[in-house]
């Protein structure tokens, strides 16, 4: 990757002037305020200058930007009285998926989300966010808890797959995303998927059929990682030319999936991207989510179920002659 | 003697009249290898006297993502429509099975490597909506290499409508076997492949999610000899059994006609 190509260097004025913002919020000192909202406005001016030409590529950077909101973060910011529940009553517990209950604006939901770790300490502990089978399975232990109680289920993707180990396949990695993807299609709550940075492949799929399957405009989801693609179609990943060109191919974007209806609605992100302004970012999906399950609460069980399928079973491209 | 007469062994290296070989169902009569069948072979050995019906046979690709990688995937379509004289990847088709009405789908790794894009999940999708119709069992013969990447997310999104299309077989409560043919791979053994009522497999096929290099260099650990084999899996109880290719027919009929309750 060229010094151009690179977000994370493409970005560095925006980090500059968000760096300042924090520093004169931390003095709190008189006229802050409309010291901050100028800042504010070089950001935007700043990213007017790179988001219209954002390549794949650098989607993917964003998306696995260290500083990009993880899911406890959003559960944090979201909900209240988080109750993390532990287990998949099989095996064992899973940290790579967080899942328990929480009030989201006066109703009780299920959330489960996949979460990647901050530190180099707690990436090891959650295994980067790469679920192992019991985490699947905790996943629908919670949901059927959840439909049991008849809760509505957030579940919040954020992985670059599912792990790939010894254990794993032992276990029944296969099956067990198999088994979700199947029951996710029959829980009779209401289902809302968010893709808040990256959708890799069957693992984020497990837990990724929804009533409403939404992504932040600057997350990813993709049959198989830029880098993994290129291993196995150009057998080179070391060259980031061709990754590059594997992401491109891949067309791996919100807005790609959207035009083909594979996913339901795009989250608009701040400037710079969700880690340079996470309450921001935290703002505006809450907006949505609340509007989507005040829908998904409306509608009777029977109609949501069929309209849940229906969208799934549409999803292909061919030609009948 | 013309050459084509006579075959290699791929695992006892033998070498072999080629009528033994496809009279014995492909298997070596040396040394019990499996040779991989299309699908035409599958559907023929196992529905009754070989005689079925082809439906939703022509369904074919698009390439909605315009992917090139050393070639056009639309080049790569067409060149595989010609070597193996099929429209896709997939192949259904409708007969008996002991006399009992079924449907079967069976893929063809000879076609891009049986990997799934719209339309082999299609195809699946309606053969299940044909045994929901017609009120029959499924029988699924996967044989995969996973979801094809050059139609992206719609690929993957194939592991989701198939998975949901058979939420509604158990609702029905109509039967599906699945028959998981080497080798059952990525995200098609985790969709449909692990989602029979009864799962079977025959002897040394692969069965896994991840690729056996993926799985290496991620734990930086050798593979133990038979990982991800049928009898590895059977023994981690994600198979109901391992069967070999003479008993596979008759294995099948048996379950539909327990599960059915046709003493007869
Ligand atoms: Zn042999």
């Amino acid at each position: 990757m060229t010094k151009t190509d690179d977000f994370y260097q493409l970005e560095k004025p925006i980090l500059q002037l968000k760096e300042q913002i924090d520093e004169i919020l931390l003095a709190g000192e008189p006229g802050a305020a409309a010291k901050v909202d100028g800042l504010r406005l070089e950001i935007e001016k700043e990213w007017a200058k790179i988001a219209p030409h954002l390549s794949p590529t650098q989607i993917v950077q964003i998306a696995r930007h260290p500083k990009r909101p993880y899911s406890l973060e959003y559960i944090a910011a979201l909900m209240t009285d988080f109750m993390e529940l532990h287990g998949d009553r099989r095996f064992a517990d899973d940290p790579a998926l967080v899942a328990g209950f929480a009030f989201f604006k006066g109703r009780t939901v299920a959330v489960v989300g996949q979460q990647k770790g901050r530190t180099t300490r707690e990436r090891l502990d959650r295994n980067f966010g790469q679920m192992n089978p019991e985490g699947y399975r905790k996943a629908l232990r919670i949901f059927k808890l959840a439909e049991k109680f008849g809760h509505p289920i957030v579940s919040l993707i954020d992985t670059q797959g599912a792990y790939p180990g010894l254990e794993s396949e032992e276990r029944g990695q296969a099956e067990a995303i198999a088994l979700n993807l199947k029951t996710m299609f029959t829980l009779r709550v209401p289902i809302v998927c968010l893709v808040i940075g990256e959708g890799g492949s069957g693992g984020a799929l497990g837990i990724g059929i929804g009533d409403q399957v939404m992504m932040l405009e600057h997350s990813f989801y993709s049959v198989i990682s830029p880098e993994g693609c290129a291993a196995i179609l150009w057998k080179d990943k070391s060259d980031p030319a061709i990754v590059r060109q594997a992401a491109e191919n891949l067309h791996l974007r919100a807005q790609d999936h959207l035009a083909l209806g594979l996913i339901d609605t795009i989250i608009p992100e701040p400037p710079g991207g969700a880690h340079v302004d996470p309450e921001a970012t935290f703002k505006i999906v809450d907006k949505h989510l609340d509007e989507a399950l005040k829908k998904l609460e409306g509608k009777p069980v029977e109609e949501m179920l069929e309209e849940r399928y229906a969208k799934f079973r549409k999803m292909g491209v061919f030609v009948e002659k | 003697m013309s050459a084509n007469l006579w075959t290699r062994c791929n695992n006892c290296q033998r070498i072999l009249y080629k009528e033994d070989i496809l009279e014995n169902l492909s298997v070596c009569p040396a040394c019990g290898f499996h040779f991989r069948l299309s699908a035409s072979e599958r559907l023929a050995m196992l529905f009754d006297d070989g005689q079925f019906d082809i439906v939703d046979h022509n369904i074919q690709s698009l390439d909605p993502l315009h992917f090139v990688d050393s070639q056009p995937y639309s080049g790569r379509l067409e060149a595989y429509k010609r070597k193996t004289d099929l429209p896709e990847a997939a192949v259904t088709a409708i007969g008996a099975m002991g006399g009992i009405r079924t449907v079967i789908c069976a893929l063809d790794f000879a076609f891009m490597g049986g990997s799934v894009g719209s339309v082999v999940g299609e195809k699946i999708v309606r053969a299940t909506e044909r045994a929901l119709a017609g009120k029959t069992p499924l029988i699924v013969v996967s044989v995969s290499g996973g979801m094809r990447m050059q139609e992206g997310l719609l690929s993957l999104m194939q592991m989701a409508r198939t998975s949901g299309s058979l939420a509604k077989l158990d609702q029905a409560r109509l039967p599906f076997i699945s028959i998981l043919a080497d080798p059952t791979s990525g995200g098609t053994t985790a969709s449909w492949a692990m989602l029979g009522d009864i799962n079977v497999s025959e002897p040394n096929a692969f069965v896994g999610f991840a690729g056996p290099v993926v799985i290496e260099q991620t734990i930086k650990v050798k593979l133990p000899k038979g990982f991800q084999r049928s009898e590895f899996v059977l023994k981690h109880g994600f198979l109901d059994d391992v069967v070999p290719r003479k008993a596979l027919r008759p294995f099948v009929i048996k379950a539909l006609r327990l599960l059915l309750n046709r003493l007869q």
